[in-house]
């Protein structure tokens, strides 16, 4: 008699062993070098051979350039980064329009395309301008703190009047004397260089100051103190000032300059010597004969 | 002999490469099963060196990452019988290891059962070179022994210096730096078929492995299943396979004998699908679950069902009392232990100081076995279990993979062998170096 139950198909049993192939192919995704190759070297082949497809073409190449730029000014030209005024501190109303006129900027502009340090170096070879220092400020506004230089005296070059500060460095031209005649006035090759001396004569001059026009330096070595009415006092190599001191006493005491002298001459320290106008030799030597 | 020097120390060299490596694979290629373990080494031992013992005995160098078994198909007696179903069984050993390490294995120390392994003793003597005996020496008075006639088509699988004497003291394990003048040393030679190492090593290259080491499984179960003082003071480990018995003797830490008798668990079950007249699949699982060898009265009334799948229903409803099934699985057993007994006899086990005998290997676990061996194999027997190593699944823990866990032991602390000490240089190049000299001296 057969059996009663359903017969099973003839299922050939399934061999457990992996093929040659499959073994083979398990052992390779069990090499660390292998597998790290498909982890990372795989997708970033695909990806950038994707990329440089797709980049192979000029105008995807400048898509991307153009929306790059876009993307930059966009960020640029926001409100939080734009500058709208200039500030100049620190700086009178000539110097602040100097400033101006160096630094033509068209405002509103954004700070990215400002060149701080290049505006910067601009301002401060201004002439006038010893020390500029720029920042943007909160608010829009770009804040420019200079320091300016303080003119010492008037300096008389070939060229015309020009105002000079304490280094020796020309700052401004002016037109007249008249102008700012609280200053003292200076002249001659090299005076630049001796400017200190030149003032410390002024300083010392006392009583003569009214009537001093300025100190002139001679031949790059001493100084001359042009007096009004044409008198000059010639000034030592060494030690001018108390030269100087020497002829305001002289001054003082003897009416010196009052009388008719044409150059007072201190050079020789032991001897002063002074020359007559020739009005007045004529005069001394009248008066000496008729005193024979 | 050259040959087999070249090439042990080939496969020693192997063996270093990958333990550099840090994996490498066990191989246990047995006639039931085929087990594979992936060991990772790393490096010496980090923790537990303050006592001057390590953890495990100092052997946790070591850990098991992958372990796989299949049942063996095309392995008989211990020995590849059809090549490429053992090839496709170790492919699958190796592939279900390695998915479980989740590393690849190139590196593979395999063992095997079969290939009628034969002992020798070998002693050597020779006259110290200088004051204390050197590496060289031991490596000379290694080559100095006198191997015997090991048959045509053998090849050596073991050759352990397991004892050196110098002048009148014997049982040094390592007489270098000592002084004296007359060093002698014994050896274990144990040669194999070499077509079984062949026909292995084939299989292993077939799939893409490389073999860094070879060793009697007899040996490795001795290893992992005796504790050290039986190793110290003799014992004998019987390795109850499927297709056969080894048999190692261990005394003083060395393997100083080695047998195996062709038969094991595969012939009870055939015996068990003879005598009840069920398939083989049928017969191993009606082993497994109800074997025995001592019979009680409650075995007469417990039945078990020996089904079929003929259709008959007479005949696939048959059930036979366990106490027949004892009645055949006894004589077979008792056969293989009696055989062991013969074989302990003729390696003079009996004059051993401790004459422990310890079962293990899958054919030990038949309930009541150890009582039945005590009768056969004398009082001192015990069952054995594998050494417990890290990492080692629980399912790997049985005593069938006994040989596997001293496989893996002994891939970390491999014992001396004799091509581990160099060949001593005078051996030819002295000579035709000599040769020269004449040679000159003849012609001008």
């Amino acid at each position: 008699m057969r059996s009663l139950k359903a017969t099973r198909p003839p299922q050939p049993k399934r061999d457990p062993a992996p093929s040659r192939w499959g073994y083979r192919y398990q052992r390779l995704m069990l090499t660390p070098g292998f597998r790290r190759m498909l982890r990372v070297g795989v997708p970033v082949l695909v990806i950038g051979g994707l990329i440089a497809g797709w980049g192979a073409r000029e105008a995807n190449r400048q898509m991307v350039a153009d929306a790059y730029a876009d993307m930059k000014s966009q960020i640029q030209q926001r409100d939080e980064f734009m500058v709208k005024v200039m500030a100049v501190d620190g700086a009178d109303d000539t110097l602040a329009a100097d400033i101006r006129t160096v630094l033509p900027i068209e405002f509103p502009l954004s700070s990215f395309d400002l060149d701080l340090e290049d505006m910067r170096q601009t301002v401060a070879a201004l002439p006038a301008v010893a020390d500029a220092r720029l920042r943007v400020r909160p608010g829009g506004i770009l804040q420019v703190n200079v320091t300016q230089r303080v003119p010492v005296a008037m300096f008389r070059a070939p060229t015309g009047l020009k105002l000079i500060d304490a280094d020796g460095v020309l700052i401004q031209n002016i037109i007249a004397r008249a102008d700012r005649s609280d200053l003292p006035l200076i002249t001659g090759d090299g005076a630049r260089e001796a400017l200190a001396e030149g003032l410390e004569i002024y300083r010392v001059a006392g009583p003569l100051a009214p009537r001093m026009r300025g100190v002139v330096r001679m031949g790059e070595r001493r100084w001359d103190v042009i007096l009004d009415s044409g008198q000059r006092v010639l000034l030592p190599n060494t030690d001018p000032v108390p030269a100087f001191e020497r002829v305001v006493a002289m001054n003082q005491a003897q009416d010196l300059l009052e009388r008719d002298v044409a150059v007072v001459d201190m050079r020789h320290p032991a001897r002063p010597t002074i020359r007559l106008n020739e009005q007045a030799v004529t005069n001394l030597r009248e008066i000496n004969a008729a005193s024979e | 002999m050259r040959d087999l020097y070249q090439s042990q120390r080939a496969m020693r060299n192997m063996r270093q490469a990958a333990m550099q490596r840090g994996v490498v694979a066990i191989l246990d290629v047995g006639s039931s099963k085929i087990a594979c373990l992936v060991l990772r080494f790393d490096g010496p031992e980090q923790f537990g060196d303050s006592d001057g013992v390590g953890s495990m005995a100092g052997q946790s160098s070591f850990r098991v990452i992958g372990a796989a078994t299949t049942r063996s198909r095309g392995v008989r007696f211990g020995e590849v019988d059809a090549m490429a179903e053992t090839e496709r069984a170790i492919r699958t050993a190796v592939q279900a290891a390695q998915k479980m390490a989740n590393v690849r294995v190139d590196h593979v120390i395999a063992c095997l059962s079969g290939g009628r392994p034969r002992s020798y003793g070998l002693d050597g003597q020779v006259d110290v070179m200088g004051q204390t005996v050197s590496e060289g020496d031991i490596g000379r008075v290694l080559a100095e022994c006198e191997v015997p006639d090991i048959g045509e088509g053998r090849e050596v699988l073991h050759a352990q210096p397991i004892n050196f004497a110098l002048d009148h003291r014997s049982g040094l394990a390592d007489p270098r730096g000592q002084i004296g003048s007359k060093l002698t040393t014994d050896m274990h030679l144990m040669t194999v078929e070499d077509s079984v190492i062949e026909n292995l090593l084939y299989c292993i290259k077939r799939c893409d492995l490389e073999l860094a080491g070879i060793a009697s499984s007899a040996y490795a179960a001795g290893i992992s299943s005796l504790v050290e003082d039986e190793q110290e003071l003799g014992a004998a480990c019987i390795d109850m396979g499927g297709g056969s018995t080894g048999i190692s003797i261990f005394m003083r830490k060395h393997m100083i004998y080695s047998d195996c008798v062709r038969m094991g668990g595969d012939h009870v079950t055939s015996d068990i699908s003879m005598g009840l007249q069920v398939a083989p699949a049928m017969a191993e699982r009606i082993k497994t679950f109800y074997g025995g060898v001592l019979a009680t009265g409650m075995d007469d009334r417990e039945m078990i069902e020996v089904g079929a799948d003929t259709g008959d229903w007479e005949r696939d409803r048959r059930t036979v009392s366990r106490a027949e099934l004892i009645g055949i699985m006894r004589p077979r057993v008792e056969e293989i232990l009696e055989e062991v007994r013969v074989r302990l006899d003729a390696a003079g086990f009996e004059h051993l100081p401790s004459q422990q005998i310890v079962l293990t290997g899958g054919g030990s676990q038949i309930p009541g076995l150890d009582g039945l061996a005590s009768k056969i194999l004398g009082q001192q027997v015990r069952l054995g279990r594998p050494l417990r190593v890290q990492g080692l699944p629980q399912a790997a823990t049985g005593s069938a993979f006994s040989a596997a866990v001293g496989l893996s032991l002994f891939a970390a602390h491999p014992q001396d062998e004799w091509w581990d000490f160099d060949i001593p240089a005078e051996k030819y190049p002295a000579r035709s170096f000599k040769r020269a000299v004449r040679w000159f001296r003849e012609n001008w």
